[in-house]
């Protein structure tokens, strides 16, 4: 049996829920790369920081995206680091521009943890760890 | 025209996430009629980039942009038919999800296409 099981599928990370969370990745990658890339291309000078960081976040959100597609343990593995750098990024970018408004003359994806955008970046991640979790327990006893 | 047509359209998405988040909360996977319904509010869509992009050809100018505007409405175009083909491939509960999320996320572009029209 085991030598027929050799050669294992990759951990499927798109199966059930995860469908839906590539979804809302997918929403927010467009947002935020749109969003970013225009608003660099046309008033950089306004705003560079929060410009920036909203480009980052949608390369973040775009890595995030392609390796649950992909799938696999290293994928999972890639997702869930990336997932708490999202997380970690949310938290402080949401906690800076509360304090300290005049470094944000503009509003980046995560100001006020994302409240212009209902909120889902920092719901995100948090599902994200916790689907992700998941699978690994699913992987392990299947 | 157009401001009519946002508001039919974002009251459309919402009716669409509703029915297919019924369809998830019975457990069950996106069928036939969900995705005339979900064709039905892209030919919505459709339309409103149509009639955007002949406002603008008539020299209307959006408030917020012209760039900014034709995203929306290509956006807002999109949005449906992408998660239509994303619970093709999940035959189960999570594809009624989606789509019902893609309905609600039409309806905040709807809401943003109204403010960036000026209407």
């Amino acid at each position: 049996m085991a030598v027929t099981e050799e050669k294992k599928p990759r951990t499927r990370l798109i199966a059930g829920p995860g469908i839906l969370l590539v979804w809302l990745y997918g929403v927010m990658v467009v947002g935020a790369v749109s969003r970013s890339a225009y608003q660099i291309a046309t008033e950089f000078d306004r705003a560079p920081l929060a410009y920036t960081l909203s480009a980052l976040a949608g390369v973040v959100y775009g890595f995030i995206t392609y390796t649950l597609v992909r799938g696999g343990e290293t994928a999972r593995r890639a997702a869930r680091v990336c997932c708490a750098v999202e997380l970690a990024g949310v938290l402080t970018v949401g906690t800076w521009t509360l304090i300290e408004p005049s470094a944000f003359p503009d509003a980046t994806v995560w100001s006020d943890y994302g409240m212009g955008y209902l909120f889902i970046p920092v719901l995100l991640p948090v599902s994200a760890l916790y689907w992700l979790r998941g699978s690994r327990q699913q992987a392990a006893a299947g | 025209m157009l401001d009519v047509l946002t508001l039919v359209t974002a009251v459309a998405a919402l009716l669409l996430a509703a029915w297919c988040g019924w369809a998830a909360y019975r457990g069950q996977p996106t069928k036939d009629w969900h995705f005339i319904g979900m064709a039905v509010v892209t030919v919505l869509t459709l339309a409103q980039l149509v009639i955007g992009v002949v406002k603008l050809a008539q020299g209307q100018d959006p408030e917020q942009g012209t760039t900014i505007f034709v995203a929306y409405l290509l956006g807002a175009f999109a949005c449906i038919p992408a998660a239509g083909f994303m619970s093709l491939a999940e035959r189960t509960r999570w594809g009624s999800v989606t789509v019902a999320a893609g309905g609600v996320v039409l309806a905040v572009l709807q809401v943003r296409l109204y403010d960036i029209w000026g209407g």
